[in-house]
Order: C-alpha cells, then sequence, then structure tokens
C-alpha cells in the first residue's frame, strides 16, 4: 500500500456564498465517510486563509519568523486528505471524487 | 559488401516484433522499467553473437525472454554480492529465486499492460509517445530524438523522467477496469495517431526514421487490434493508418515534394494496404458502434475507393464529416469538411463553410491554405494571393511550403 497527498487548490480571492460552502462540506463529509468505509481514508481536513500563516527560515544559528504565507501565488493550499490504496489508480479514483465533491482542482503526490 | 546472414536477419526481424513483448514479460516479474529493458538489451546482444553461427532458434521470442530472464538473474545475484545492507542483498537474491522458478512456462503476452502503463494519462503527452516507441517498438533514444527532432539527452531524460514516475507514483501495470477502458484506451490510440502522423505529416529530419515511426504505429495498432478485438475504436485506427498509409508511395515527389490528393499517382497506391483498410472499415460498419477513428477511416476508404480523384463521392464524405463532427466537434474537422463541401457543392460553398473557421484557426496555416485555394478558384486572386502568404508565414513544414509556393505561383501576376 502506498499513502497518497491529494492536495485542494483553491483561487486566491472571496470564498463562495454560505450556502454554497454548506453544500460543499456535507459532500466532503459523505466522502470522507466512503473512504473510512473503504478502509483507504488516513487524514483530511481543511485549512484556515493562508493570510493566517505564518513562515520559519533557519538563518545561521537562528530562526527567521515573517508572515506568511511562503509564496504569492493565483491559488493556496485550501486543504488536503491523505489516502492509503494500493496503486496511483486508486489514488486518482479517489482524488477525482474530491475534485467533484470540493469543485476545485487536486494534485496527486505520492509519499516516500 | 557482404550480406547480412540469416542469423543476423533473423536478430533484426525478432528484435521489431519481440522486443516490446519481452520487456513486457521481464517487467511483471522483476517491477522494474529499467531492469527489465536492460535485460532483453542484453538478451538481443547475445542473440546478435550467437544466431549466426548456431543457428537461429526454433521459438526465437522463447529464446530472447528465457536468455534475458537469465541475464536479469545473473546481474541481480552480482548486485547481491556487493550490497552492504543484507536486507538488500536478501530482497535481491528472493527476486532472483523467484525468477527462476518461472523460467519454465509457456511465454504470456503482458504487452497489453505494458502499453496501457506507457500511455497512462498520468505522464505528459510527449512521455507517452517517447516511452511507447522506446519499450514496445524497440527503438533506440537516438532514433526517437531523429524523429522528434530534440536533442537526444532531452529524449533520455523525457523517459528516465516517466520511469522514475511509474516506480514512484506506483502506476499499475494492468489492463484497466471496463469502467476506465474507454478513457483510457482513448489515450493510448492517441499516442499511437500521433506517433503515425509525426512519421506521416513531417518531411524534416530522417526520411528513413519517419517511415519507421509509420511501420511502428502500424504494427502498434495490429498488436492493440489483435488483443482487444470487441473495441471498434481500436480496429477503427488501424484501417485508418492502413488507408492512409497505402498512398504514400504517390504522396512525395522526386525533390520531396508534397503531391495534393487529387494530383496523385493513383495507380501507386498500395492495393493490398487498401483491400484490408476497406475489409476492417466494412466490419465496423456492421457493429454500428461508430466513432471518430471509424468515421475517419470510412472517409479515407471513400478516397482510396475512387479509380480517378474526378470519381470521389464527395456527397458521401460531407455526410460522414457531419457524423464525425458530432462525435468530434472541432474546428480542424469543420474545416476538412468545408473542403468536403467545396468538392461536393462548388468553391463559393466551401468558402461558406469555412468562414466561421477564420477567427478560431487564425494561426492554422492550413485554414488559409484551404481559403487560398477555394478564392483562387472563385477568380478572387487578391485574397488568394494574401491567404497563400499568410499560410507561408505560419508552415514550417519544408514539402508542404513548396506546395504552397507552387500554388501561389500558378495565381495570374496583379
Amino acid at each position: 500500500m502506498t499513502q497518497y497527498l491529494l492536495s485542494v487548490y483553491q483561487p486566491d480571492g472571496p470564498i463562495p456564498e454560505p450556502e454554497v460552502l454548506a453544500a460543499i462540506g456535507e459532500d466532503l463529509g459523505r466522502l470522507n465517510d466512503e473512504m473510512r468505509a473503504a478502509g483507504a481514508w488516513v487524514f483530511s481536513n481543511g485549512l484556515l486563509p493562508p493570510s493566517s500563516s505564518t513562515v520559519l527560515r533557519p538563518d545561521g544559528d537562528d530562526v527567521l519568523v515573517t508572515d506568511g504565507p511562503f509564496a504569492e501565488g493565483k491559488e493556496h493550499l485550501g486543504g488536503f486528505t491523505i489516502v492509503d490504496v494500493p496503486d496511483l489508480d486508486a489514488a486518482l479514483a479517489w482524488g477525482k471524487r474530491l475534485a467533484v465533491a470540493a469543485t476545485l482542482p487536486i494534485e496527486v503526490r505520492p509519499f516516500a | 559488401m557482404t550480406l547480412p546472414t540469416d542469423g543476423t536477419e533473423a536478430v533484426a526481424a525478432a528484435f521489431r516484433t519481440e522486443f516490446g513483448r519481452a520487456v513486457s514479460v521481464l517487467y511483471r516479474s522483476l517491477g522494474d522499467l529499467d531492469r527489465a529493458e536492460d535485460a532483453v538489451q542484453e538478451a538481443f546482444a547475445v542473440a546478435v553473437a550467437r544466431w549466426p553461427v548456431d543457428g537461429v532458434p526454433a521459438a526465437p521470442a522463447g529464446w530472447i525472454i528465457t536468455t534475458a530472464r537469465r541475464r536479469a538473474i545473473d546481474r541481480l545475484r552480482r548486485e547481491a554480492v556487493g550490497r552492504e545492507r543484507e536486507a538488500e542483498a536478501t530482497e535481491l537474491l528472493a527476486l532472483a529465486t523467484s525468477l527462476e522458478s518461472t523460467d519454465t512456462g509457456p511465454v504470456s503476452d503482458d504487452r497489453l499492460r505494458l502499453i496501457f502503463t506507457c500511455c497512462h494519462p498520468a505522464l505528459g503527452p510527449e512521455a507517452r509517445v517517447a516511452l511507447t516507441l522506446r519499450l514496445l517498438g524497440g527503438l533506440s533514444t537516438a532514433e526517437i530524438a531523429r524523429a522528434f527532432l530534440v536533442p537526444e539527452a532531452t529524449l533520455a531524460q523525457r523517459i528516465s523522467r516517466a520511469k522514475a514516475k511509474i516506480r514512484q507514483a506506483r502506476i499499475p501495470y494492468r489492463v484497466p477496469s471496463a469502467a476506465d477502458l474507454p478513457g483510457r484506451l482513448a489515450s493510448v490510440l492517441a499516442v499511437v495517431y500521433l506517433i503515425f502522423n509525426e512519421g506521416y505529416s513531417a518531411s524534416a529530419g530522417d526520411r528513413l526514421v519517419r517511415e519507421e515511426l509509420c511501420a511502428e504505429a502500424i504494427r502498434l495498432a495490429r498488436l492493440l487490434a489483435g488483443l482487444l478485438p470487441e473495441e471498434p475504436e481500436v480496429a477503427g485506427l488501424l484501417a485508418l493508418l492502413l488507408l492512409v498509409d497505402a498512398r504514400r508511395p504517390a504522396r512525395l515527389s522526386g525533390d520531396d515534394a508534397m503531391i495534393a490528393l487529387p494530383d496523385q499517382n493513383r495507380a501507386l497506391w498500395d492495393a493490398a494496404l487498401i483491400a484490408e483498410g476497406h475489409a476492417i472499415v466494412r466490419r465496423c460498419l456492421v457493429l454500428g458502434r461508430p466513432g471518430p477513428y471509424q468515421l475517419q477511416a470510412a472517409i479515407q476508404a471513400v478516397h482510396d475507393e475512387a479509380a480517378r480523384a474526378s470519381d470521389t463521392d464527395w456527397r458521401q464524405i460531407v455526410t460522414l464529416y457531419d457524423q464525425l463532427l458530432r462525435v468530434q466537434p472541432s474546428p480542424v474537422v469543420a474545416l476538412n469538411r468545408a473542403v468536403a463541401v467545396a468538392e461536393a457543392a462548388g468553391a463559393s460553398a466551401g468558402l461558406t463553410a469555412a468562414e466561421p473557421l477564420r477567427e478560431p484557426l487564425a494561426d492554422f496555416y492550413l485554414l488559409h491554405g484551404v481559403r487560398a485555394g477555394l478564392l483562387a478558384r472563385v477568380g478572387r486572386d487578391v485574397e488568394a494571393a494574401e491567404e497563400y502568404d499568410a499560410a507561408l508565414r505560419l508552415c514550417g513544414n519544408a514539402s508542404e511550403r513548396a506546395f504552397l509556393e507552387r500554388r501561389r505561383g500558378l495565381l495570374p501576376e496583379g
């Protein structure tokens, strides 16, 4: 079995209306239940906005603390799911379900 | 010059037909593409040395696979000796032992799994093409690089990255489930079609290598058609390639300039390929599950049926393009339809059909080339000249440029 990180990429800018978000949340909850039932679920959670992040950088013997996010872009990591499955096709199958439920692009990447 | 002995010829023949099969079998037992490829390569090197001396084995495919397996076992044992960590050595030896125990047994065919792995949508399109040619066709990285006009180092890196991704992301080695098959098969067929087109359409680069690409695409299409007899689109792709390839002998003039379909010497067309393609198209029609490749094959079949260009049943071709547009709505298909409309109903009708394509295909040289030809036919020579110029600005292919320049030169001076 291999663990895969399913990252949810979210565009910067305003988030959808509360009722839209609630529906997405319900879909994601149902998908997580299915993943658990199939024995594929390892972890899943959403993240608070990138403006809430703090960046740490090694600097000689010290570590610098700065306001985040790490990199400014048009998208940011909105949350992630970790699945434990036999191969990429199985990870992609869950990833497709996640993309549909989250209505956002997903990046699938194996853990070492 | 000495003629190659039978043994040498036999190795060359076996190489083309058996390389992919041997890699596919070895990959299943070894679980590592590099090891599989190296072992098969070594087996062929042994064949080159032995077959001319010992004679060609009764079952060349089995001989290659058995030899490759022995080479792989030897290498695993050698590597195990050099390993510091006992766990790694044990693992290599266990693999070697498991390979040995599968030594006698019927030679299975894993090529279908291999082609689905090589054409997995998680790999980049260029990597899919390169891997398929390397692992299934046995083309060297140098040959593939020459065919695609990229530096060999770039191509080698493309292949090794793709292999690393297959290993790291665990792209599975199996034929997709029924639910996934249509989408995955479309990716495989697209790779085969792309290989063919690369060989057929461009004249830049090494002509022999390009002909080898067409031959390889047809070999792959035949292999797929044999392994997936229930899929009419696979048969459709094979028929399409055969019906287009049949015209190759008439397609280029002595100085490598492209000759358009109506001007080709049809006596040079390959009648056997046409007959085979027609038979497949007829079988597809009976199945009644049309798709883009089957429809394109049917269109080519109508062309190949005409003894003279003027005998072409253009109405039938327009009907087929209408069907193709329904299953594959694309401006390029619509442009081909416009050409057929011009032949069936006149150049003005063709221009009308091409009008909505001017914007979406503004950067496509063929849109301008087609419009130039149609404008010239209705006597709008100034606009025709402008369109030929636009086409020449956008077209990078030498023989097609020569064709456009010739046509441009036929316009009255004005």
